[in-house]
């Protein structure tokens, strides 16, 4: 990545963002980290970012190619350019890694995330909780006289305003994947 | 030809199959079957240390001597462990070494069995990649991708953790064959990036070559590169203190190690470059000084094999990610396909300006008095050792970089120093890998007392194999850097820094059987040390030294290079409070 390069699709920045590769500015940028599926991967990954101490705010991982023993890793971190250029170029070092994707400069992407969401509560809390959920597209998966568990799917922000809304409402429990991320189009 | 045999037989005939001919090691209780096919053989030697961590590095010793892999033999548990500190020196010195260990049986992995540990969980980040062989059929191709991940790319330290019901059960043998994995690092350089570093080089008016261990790794024809490039250019070359010998000392255009403990004229033009092609060196902070004052001027051209080093310190002008030697092939075509062109009259007078630099002799002393100064014991065992062929190991501290600056290096693989983990307790069993290497070379490790106690248990070993290696060790019953700093840092109160109760060295030699020599008047000093190199055998040279020398030229941490110091004047306060948090 040279200096000053316009930024393509980033997915949480302007796309005009210029960006010297020695700024000081953090960014987040998801990554999508192709590994050899066998033990001890996943520890090779975190191992090098808590190591060299860079930032992992979300991380998902699966098995994607059972045939070719592939696991996909999708990590969203933050750093400066010089940061995320480092990580990028430490992942690709390790041996068990095939491919590094920067999908926040590759090409639009889309990121998507799963949440469950308990909400406890009697009444009119209980009846706007539901009409909330209706709004936000989150299905009812589990329900009680007193309770709740809503699922919903999607961008990381849509489930945070969403878990913002069920605070005052009753939330009791939250659990999310973190991101699992795409490049659009072919 | 596949064939079917145990998983201990496979251990060795991989090796053998590989080439290998030497093997570090240290038998126990999870190796036991693969000892045991040891012992059933000839082709490969097995060196009992005394030490796991002497096997490491010995086998580091080895490799960086020879060109070849490295490899070492340890047990379960404790026998992993005390191999750490070996692995994380071959990382960060980006040494091949093999390191086998062996493993409780896999039905017993996890029950805190008698001398179990998380080996490959422990050496995880201190190789560049390991392996658990959890059935005896992937064993052998484990070990031939093992040696291929441990040279390919940027060479390494790797590790195959092995249970010992993997050992004795029986499987299939496949031999060797070549690298089918999708680890296969880029070796050639990008053209459109090397024509810009040839151009840069036709225009250069200030340029530099700024050489490190790349250039050794890449193989003895690297070096040769390397010398028809600068020589054929005439451009001044500095290197780390990894990269010394890929281009002689005695050559014209040499102009010394850079860094901390660099010579004048070297930090003095990397400073005031415009042109900074780093071929195989990864702005160490040992090199560097003050990241935001270094070489402000220059346009910086870094060549590395690992894409990781670029941008990772100081952000390169001209980034060329490839082999060495590959691409300074390439340079070398398309430089002579142009012309052959350098800015001659900005040539002329950049080397005086260097030649001011040079007069400075930074590196100059005076032997008076009736106390041998380090610097002087150096500049004499250069003297009567450089027309050998001969083999230097270090320690770590003042000696280290003592032995850097006043001993010459003609050639690649002949420098065997711990640069960047920085290890005390090295060159010892280093020394005893080079002598395995050339058995009828002459191997000196240079060393300091302390560091050289740190694996003293090793004259065993030299004793019981006959590997005549010297022992050179400057004694002046300190932790010279450390009081060094000490002195420079902290109020000169010398917190730990002295040992007491130092052995004779000369009666600890003895007690091995070894020859000790005890040196302390500089008008001995020439015949004590013809006395140490013709011995037949192991020699323990205690050379009693001035106690209180500093190691000049310097350059403080949190400053720039053209702020080095260059003796005892005025040391004291130069360094501030945000350079003393530096290390």
């Amino acid at each position: 990545m040279s200096a000053l390069k316009i930024k393509k699709g980033s997915t949480s920045h302007s796309a005009y963002n210029l960006r010297p590769t020695f700024s000081d500015v953090e960014e987040r940028h998801t990554l999508a980290v192709l590994v050899e599926n066998e033990p001890g991967v996943l520890a090779r990954v975190i191992g090098l970012f808590s190591g060299r101490g860079y930032n992992i705010e979300s991380l998902t991982v699966a098995e994607v190619d059972h045939t070719g023993h592939l696991s996909r890793i999708t990590i969203v971190t933050a750093g400066t350019p010089q940061v995320i250029e480092q990580i990028k170029a430490q992942l690709g070092r390790i041996v068990s890694v095939h491919e590094v994707h920067d999908l926040t400069v590759e090409g639009p992407s889309v990121e998507r995330e799963l949440a469950m969401f308990k909400v406890a509560g009697q009444g009119d809390k209980r009846v706007e909780a539901l009409r909330l959920a209706d709004i936000f597209r989150a299905n009812v998966v589990d329900s009680t006289l007193e309770s709740f568990i809503f699922e919903i799917t999607g961008a990381p922000d849509k489930i945070d305003a969403f878990a913002d809304l069920m605070h005052p409402l009753g939330l009791v429990e939250v659990a999310r994947t973190g991101v699992a991320a795409l490049p659009r189009g072919d | 030809m596949t064939r079917q045999m145990t998983g201990a037989k496979m251990v060795v005939q991989a090796l053998i199959d590989q080439g290998v001919d030497t093997v570090f090691g240290y038998p126990g209780g999870a190796v036991l079957p693969i000892y045991d096919e040891i012992f059933q053989q000839n082709s490969i030697k097995h060196i009992l240390v005394r030490h796991e961590q002497g096997a490491v590095h010995a086998a580091e010793g080895y490799a960086r001597a020879t060109g070849k892999p490295g490899v070492c033999l340890v047990t379960s548990g404790p026998g992993a462990t005390n191999a750490v500190t070996g692995l994380t020196d071959a990382l960060m010195d980006s040494i091949p070494i093999i390191v086998l260990t062996g493993q409780v049986p896999t039905f017993m992995i996890g029950s805190d069995a008698f001398q179990e540990a998380d080996t490959v969980g422990i050496t995880r980040p201190c190789t560049k990649h390991n392996w658990l062989v959890k059935e005896t059929d992937s064993l052998s191709g484990v070990i031939h991708e093992a040696f291929h991940v441990a040279t390919a790319g940027r060479p390494g330290p790797v590790l195959i953790d092995i249970p010992k019901d993997v050992q004795f059960a029986t499987g299939t043998y496949t031999p060797p064959k070549p690298s089918t994995s999708h680890y296969q690092p880029q070796v050639k350089g990008d053209m459109e990036a090397i024509t810009e570093l040839v151009a840069a080089i036709e225009t250069a008016k200030r340029p530099i070559f700024y050489t490190g261990g790349g250039v050794i790794n890449s193989g003895p024809g690297a070096s040769q590169l390397l010398r028809e490039l600068v020589d054929a250019t005439g451009f001044p070359i500095t290197s780390t203190l990894m990269g010394l010998g890929s281009y002689p000392a005695s050559g014209k255009h040499w102009t010394g190690m850079l860094g901390m403990h660099g010579l004048y004229e070297a930090n003095m033009a990397m400073h005031d470059c415009d042109l900074m092609i780093n071929i195989g060196a990864r702005f160490d902070d040992r090199i560097t000084g003050r990241i935001d004052a270094f070489s402000p001027k220059s346009k910086k051209a870094h060549i590395d094999i690992d894409p990781s080093s670029i941008n990772k310190v100081i952000k390169a002008d001209i980034p060329i990610v490839g082999d060495v030697g590959h691409v300074l092939e390439d340079i070398l075509k398309v430089w002579k396909s142009r012309g052959r062109k350098t800015n001659q009259a900005a040539m002329a007078q950049w080397w005086s300006k260097i030649d001011e630099w040079k007069a400075v002799d930074c590196l100059k002393f005076k032997q008076e008095g009736k106390t041998i100064r380090p610097q002087y014991a150096l500049a004499r065992l250069e003297a009567l050792t450089k027309d050998h062929d001969r083999y230097i190991c270090t320690e770590v501290g003042q000696h280290q970089m003592w032995a850097a600056q006043y001993l010459g290096f003609e050639d690649p693989n002949r420098w065997m120093t711990s640069g960047g983990l920085g290890t005390m307790g090295y060159g010892f069993p280093a020394s005893i890998g080079v002598q395995m290497g050339h058995p009828e070379a002459l191997v000196i490790n240079v060393a300091g007392e302390a560091s050289w106690l740190m694996n003293m248990q090793e004259l065993g070993t030299a004793m019981q194999f006959n590997l005549p290696v010297k022992q050179f060790i400057l004694n002046n019953e300190r932790l010279g850097m450390v009081r060094q700093w000490q002195e420079l840092l902290h109020g000169e109160r010398y917190s730990h820094s002295w040992s007491e109760s130092l052995p004779d060295f000369v009666k600890l030699a003895e007690a091995f059987g070894a020859k000790g020599i005890i040196c302390s008047d500089p008008d001995d000093l020439d015949d004590a040390i013809m006395e140490m190199i013709t011995h037949d055998g192991p020699v323990l040279f205690d050379c009693l030294v001035e106690k209180h020398e500093n190691c000049f030229p310097m350059i403080p941490s949190g400053k720039a290079h053209n702020e080095m110091l260059l003796g005892e004047a005025e040391t004291q306060g130069v360094i501030d409070a945000k350079g003393s948090v530096l290390v």
